[in-house]
Formats: structure tokens, sequence, C-alpha cells
């Protein structure tokens, strides 16, 4: 049978790890090569690396850096972060990650995402949406953000799940503005609502606080990829920095517990 | 020596670190007269039936594949669409495939999976062994392989196939035919289970 994914997030800023809260306030968590070795050691399902700094600064994704990640990584590896062409794409499934994330190049032109399913694979081509929810005097929703939050886009999420849906990709990451590094649990509505909407892979990223939360969003999806960030890089009521993930028994305990 | 066969598709360098970690020699082989040098073959391959069979034909590697394949019979594990393009064909496009392994790559029917999400066969998944073969020697089955695909092979005599996989329907997710494996998964990216068929390939 297929499990779902657990998977550890980690987002690089000015070279090192961070955490963010609702994308705010960095704090440093480590070095990005040690952090893989560990999650090698400890077999994580999968990983996701998010350059927070590529977009923002206007530069494209750093290859040194995917290659060194790649290179390490036994564990299927999605890279996201400054992606806005072909050729970009191309070069970080060759340099060893299994899967290119976008985010604002694809919101901007989705028919990038076309383009580079055809050169690599519509299987490796994630797209992550940055969502955060609508004030209540604009009617409830959520809006789509890029650029680390800072930028309002303005298009309507079901339009654009709905482009994403004719035009094919691997998987949809919802990344949560609202609950990231909260850990107060995810955003089970909006994960319900972007569900109805496309039949992709789902990776839900954003509030997770404890494995309960991790086995409830699996429980109501059955099959679905639970991202954290904060949950695998701090430990303790004061968010001690210690890179951890559950053992193979806990995880197969979790999964026993959900049937 | 593990000859990884290097015609423009493909996770090559995941499966040299893992080489490279276990300290058995390989090389990355683009030459086709350096097929000759290595005794056993790995294919591997992403993205589409029809592109990856191009790069194969295109990348001048192919008579010497065949000769080292049929001829001396060395043996070849296809690795994903390495694997698929061991078949005869695929519905996914309209080159015909190496057809090394008789049978067609079919498409998942999605109206057999009870719940979303549908495609790609995305994530960890266990691999039932129908065969006790060398290649499945040590691996933990509860553990299973990482997987990423929409299409699988169906191999025409059921003598072929190795192990196999449930989504939806049971398939196989590992085939062979004598001295020629295909492996649907990454065992290049599915932890001490792909390192240890990895080692187990090049002890046969």
């Amino acid at each position: 049978m297929l499990r779902s994914r657990i998977i550890p997030c980690l987002l690089v800023h000015k070279k090192g790890l961070v955490k963010t809260v609702n994308f705010k306030d960095p704090k440093y968590v480590g070095d990005p090569i040690n952090a893989v070795k560990i999650f090698n050691e400890k077999e994580v399902d999968e990983l996701i690396v998010l350059d927070i700094d590529a977009t923002a600064e206007k530069r494209g994704p750093n290859f040194e850096m995917i290659k060194n990640l790649a290179q390490e990584c036994r564990m299927p590896f999605c890279y996201g972060g400054g992606v806005t062409s072909v050729e970009q794409a191309k070069r970080i499934i060759e340099l060893g990650a299994e899967k290119v994330a976008l985010s604002s190049a694809a919101i901007k032109n989705p028919t990038l995402l076309a383009e580079i399913g055809e050169a690599v694979g519509v299987q490796s081509v994630v797209v992550v949406l940055d969502l955060k929810k609508k004030g209540l005097l604009s009617g409830g929703g959520y809006d789509i953000y890029v650029k680390n939050g800072q930028e309002k886009t303005g298009i309507k999420l079901k339009d654009f799940i709905q482009e994403l849906n004719k035009i094919g990709i691997g998987e949809i990451v919802i990344n949560s503005i609202d609950k990231d590094g909260t850990m107060t649990g995810y955003d089970v509505s909006l994960v319900s609502m972007i569900r109805d909407l496309t039949d992709f892979p789902l990776t839900v990223l954003g509030g997770a606080g404890n494995l309960e939360d991790i086995k409830s969003i699996i429980s109501k999806f059955r099959i679905i990829g639970a991202a954290a960030g904060s949950l695998f890089v701090f430990k303790g009521k004061y968010r001690a920095v210690l890179i951890n993930y559950p053992n193979r028994e806990e995880k197969f305990r979790l999964f026993k517990e959900i049937k | 020596m593990i000859g990884i066969v290097d015609y423009g598709s493909g996770n090559i360098q995941a499966i040299a670190n893992i080489y490279n970690r276990l300290n058995i020699p390989f090389q990355i082989i683009k030459d086709p007269d350096k097929l000759k040098i290595a005794d056993h073959l790995i294919l591997p391959g992403v993205g589409a039936f029809d592109a990856t069979m191009k790069e194969l034909n295109d990348s001048g590697l192919r008579s010497s594949l065949d000769e080292e394949v049929l001829i001396k019979k060395k043996p070849v594990l296809g690795v994903c669409v390495g694997m698929q393009i061991l078949a005869e064909s695929s519905e996914e496009g309209n080159l015909p495939g190496l057809g090394w392994i008789k049978g067609k790559v079919k498409k998942f029917d999605v109206s057999k999976l009870k719940e979303k999400p549908y495609l790609p066969h995305m994530g960890w998944n266990t691999v039932e062994p129908k065969v006790d073969h060398l290649l499945f020697q040590d691996i933990d089955h509860e553990l299973g392989f990482y997987f990423v695909h929409s299409y699988y092979f169906d191999p025409s005599q059921i003598t072929d196939i190795l192990g196999t996989s449930f989504y939806g329907e049971t398939f196989a997710s590992a085939v062979y035919h004598s001295h020629i494996f295909g492996m649907q998964f990454h065992p290049e990216k599915s932890h001490s289970n792909g390192i240890q068929l990895l080692s187990n390939f090049a002890r046969l």
C-alpha cells in the first residue's frame, strides 16, 4: 500500500537554515548539508528545501548549493526558489533533485509549468502556493502571495488551480502563511477546499506542532504529504534547535493507528 | 565495474553517489566503446517514454547496448522509465521500446482508485517479491521503495514478474527476464533498501 509522506521542509536564508513565523523573523537553525546528513540517518520520506532569498533578491537558484544538497540526499529531494526558466529546472533535475518547485514564476506565467513538464517530466513539477486568509470584510477565502508573503497577487485561488488542472503538474504544496511556525495544527479547511478542486497529489505545510497533527491530517486525507518545518527542527517549549524526525517504529505505529 | 549508461536521461548522479559510498567501482558511460569494459549496466530514465527512447536512439549507444545485453548477456538494470523502455511499446508514446522483455507499458486506471490523489502514483509503497531472487536479499519489505510514475510495465509473461505493488490494482513493480531487470521505483532514492538493492545487483 502507498503510504502518506512525512516531509521536513527546510528554508535557506543567507546560506544558513532558518525557521520563520508567519513568514517573518527568520531564526538560524543550522547548516543545510549537516541537516541533510541527519535526515538521511533518520530515513525521512522526502525533503523539501526552499531558498527564500532567491526571488526576493531577484536572482536565480544557487546551483552549487543544490548540487551539494542533491549529492548528499538519499531520499527524494524537492528544490524551490528563484526558478524562472526551463533551463534552470532542467539543470536542477540533472544535479540530482527529483522535483523542482515553482511559486512566483508559475503564478505569473503558468505556461512555464507546461514547458518545464515537457522537459523534465510532469511528475517532477511542483507548485508551491503561499496562502493567507482574507480578512472577514473581504468575504473570506484565501489570497495567493509571492516573495515570502510580501506581495499579494490578486489571482483567484480557484481559477489558478483550475488552470493547473489543465496544464498538468506533479504536486501542489499548500503553504499557509497564517500557520507558518505557529505549531498550532494544519489549516484543515484550506486543504479540504483544495482537495476538492484538484486530483493532484497534495502536500500541506504550515502549522504542524506534533505528531498528532500529522496523524490527524493523514487520517482525514488518507494519502497526503504532511510537511513541517518547526516540528522537525525545534524541540520543547523553548524551541531549542534539535533536528528530529519520528523513528521507524514511531512512524509505522502512527500509520497503524490510522488504519 | 558497474556502467551507468548516460544517454541524457535520468538521475545518474544519485546512482553514482550510492556506488561511490559502497566502494563499488562504477563509471558513467557516454561512449559506446566504453560499454565493453563494464560487467553490469544500469539504464536510468526519467520523463516521457518517447523522449527517453529518442534520446537513447540518438545517443549512438543503442547498437553497442544491444550487443552487450543481448549477445554478451551482461546483467542490466532499468530504473523507472529506464525500466519501461525495456518493454515493446507504451501507451504513453508511439516509438517502439527496446523489447528486451515482452510486454506493454500501460497507464494506471484511475477509476479503480477510491480516493484522490490520482496520478502520479507518488510516494513510498511496498514491493511484494514474487520470486526468491538475490536482488531482493536483505530487503526490508515493510519499508518499501519510493515511486513516482503514472504508467506501469505490464509484462506478457507472468514468469517475468519479479515483484508487485498495489495502486488501485496490482501491477508489476519489478520485472526480469534472465539477466535483464527492471524496477519501476527509485532505488537511488529509497534509503537503506535502495542501497541494498543496488549492492545486490552488483553481486549478480
